[in-house]
């Protein structure tokens, strides 16, 4: 067992890790943070999204040590106080969920999504790859296309987000 | 089940890092984990140590003197498709870069683990099926099986599996090189030759021995006036490997081909480097026809593998339409 401290949604939370551990495991099944959820658990689904360090990764393909002195945030984490994020705000407004199962990923992703188009940065659905572009629906399918929902909410899973983006 | 123990260390070191594994024949280098890990839940893969590389200074983007770019083997995916030199000089990168994995993935993903992911070969990710590139000598399972994303070209009788990275096949393109260190010193190869063809050995990926770790990968100087694009053909819009991918620079001088390199994905068990396609095209005037006989010079050798046959005709269809789109204005 090692060691680590994770800081989780502000909380800073010590604990000792087999190293085979994944991040999700840490979070749902040794901490209770039950936001991130667990899909497919091989990179494929989304549903375990979280922001570390700001950056959206998949908690499920990186191991717990790895992130010793990480800062962590999962949807619960996302909003001031107790507020809901202007994205959870918007998923509520646009019916952009139906059982809930992937949107604390969608969130998490669509949050650390917006902050990579904000700094410029391209997709695939790109067509100039040098030039900055334009957050069109196509470039949040794209964008998003890490997160499936098996209940098919895509339609106001973009409206949503165009809304926050915009 | 009870699992053996494996122990995890973090290497701040280039040189603590290569010794710690090489010393080891159990021990693995961690980089962003999206395919070692996939790999240790599947049950591929048994390691007694972990080195985490993650935090040695291999992180940079650095101008290289005299023109080009070395990039650190720890250099995100996403930091390089994001880096103005790359999407500026070295679209084919970026793009192939884009083109791979999803976002979350790219945000952790290394340029030297991506070089070293292994293939998503079905029987290959199965343990209860046999497979000589995860147990050497046990046969192949895919040979006469489900074969649709198997290679057409390279494959041999021992193993017909593709190399699943998108950026590689950009780097074929722009000719590459790859920079290890390695316990009996470091090397320089060119990133062609990094990959191997399976032959009688497919457990053997690359030629990269046991502790060698791959510290940087390095672009040529940018011809001003190259153009270059990535293309990649799968079975939905996003966030699925290739079956076919068509990297591809063309510089054009007074209406002639003065410089043409072109490298496949999807097709083979390394990135492909079409040096046929290429020959039929250097110095040559692009004509349509001409783009059509370069794609057949490359797959005159290809072999289909029963389910994969559409291959050939896809991958033809593909270098075509890569170099038109180049080529538009010497086209017309
Ligand atoms: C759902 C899913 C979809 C994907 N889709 C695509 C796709 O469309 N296109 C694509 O190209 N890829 C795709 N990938 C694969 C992804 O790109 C790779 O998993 C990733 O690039 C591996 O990088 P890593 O840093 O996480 O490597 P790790 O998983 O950490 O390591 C991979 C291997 O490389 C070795 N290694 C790592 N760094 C070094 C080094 N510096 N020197 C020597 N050895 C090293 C490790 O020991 C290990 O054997 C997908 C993955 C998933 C899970
Ligand atoms: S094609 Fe290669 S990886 Fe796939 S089963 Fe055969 S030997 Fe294994
Ligand atoms: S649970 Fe992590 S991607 Fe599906
Ligand atoms: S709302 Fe059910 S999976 Fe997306």
């Amino acid at each position: 067992m090692l060691d680590i401290t994770l800081t989780v949604d502000g909380v800073t939370r010590p604990l000792a890790v087999d190293p085979r551990t994944t991040l999700l495991d840490a979070l749902r099944e040794r901490l209770d943070v039950t936001a991130p959820k667990k899909g497919c658990d091989h990179g494929q689904c989304g549903a375990c999204t979280v922001l570390v360090d700001g950056r959206r990764v998949l908690s499920c393909l990186t191991l717990a040590v790895q992130q010793d002195g990480a800062q962590v945030t999962t949807a619960a984490g996302l909003g001031e106080g107790d507020g809901l994020h202007p994205l959870a705000e918007a998923f509520l407004d646009h019916d952009a969920l139906q059982c809930g199962y992937c949107t604390p990923g969608q969130l998490c992703s669509a949050v650390g999504m917006l902050d990579e188009a904000g700094r410029g940065h391209a997709s695939h659905a790109t067509a100039d790859v040098a030039a900055v572009p334009t957050l069109t629906d196509e470039e949040i399918r794209e964008r998003m296309s890490g997160n499936l929902c098996r209940c098919g909410a895509y339609a106001n899973i973009v409206s949503a987000i165009r809304e926050v983006a915009s | 089940m009870s699992t053996p123990a494996m122990a995890y260390e973090r290497a701040t070191d280039v040189d603590a890092a290569v010794a710690a594994v090489a010393g080891r024949p159990g021990a693995r280098f961690l980089a962003g984990g999206t395919n070692l890990v996939d790999h240790l839940k599947l049950g591929l893969l048994d390691p007694d140590l972990l080195v985490d590389v993650t935090r040695l200074p291999l992180r940079e983007i650095e101008d290289v003197p005299g023109g080009g770019l070395r990039i650190g083997a720890g250099v995100t995916n996403a930091d390089l498709a994001a880096d103005p030199r790359v999407r500026a000089s070295y679209p084919v990168l970026a793009e192939a870069l884009l083109a791979g994995a999803s976002g979350q993935l790219r945000n952790v993903a290394t340029t030297g683990g991506n070089l070293l992911q292994r293939t998503r070969c079905p029987y290959f990710q199965d343990v209860t099926m046999a497979c000589g590139k995860r147990d050497p000598g046990a046969g192949c399972s895919a040979i006469g099986g489900v074969t649709r994303g198997h290679a057409i070209l390279g494959a041999s009788e021992h193993c017909i599996a593709t190399h699943p990275s998108d950026m590689a096949v950009g780097l074929a393109a722009l000719d590459a090189t790859v920079e290890t260190a390695g316990p009996g010193g470091g090397r320089t190869l060119p990133l062609t030759e990094l990959h191997r063809l399976p032959g009688d050995e497919p457990e053997r990926d690359t030629v990269l021995e046991h502790g060698e770790l791959i510290v940087a990968v390095t672009l040529p100087p940018p011809s001003p006036t190259a153009r270059s694009a990535y293309r990649k053909v799968r079975d939905r819009a996003s966030y699925a490997f290739a079956l076919v991918s068509v990297a591809a620079a063309v510089d054009v001088r007074d209406g002639v081909l003065h410089d043409v390199r072109i490298a496949l994905g999807g097709v083979a068990p390394k990135p492909w480097r079409a040096e046929q396609a290429e020959a039929v095209l250097r110095g040559a005037v692009p004509t349509a026809a001409r783009l059509g006989e370069a794609a057949d010079a490359e797959l005159a050798a290809a072999t289909a593998q029963g389910e994969n046959a559409f291959k050939i005709p896809l991958a033809r269809a593909t270098i075509v339409a890569v170099l038109r789109d180049l080529l538009t204005e010497e086209l017309a």
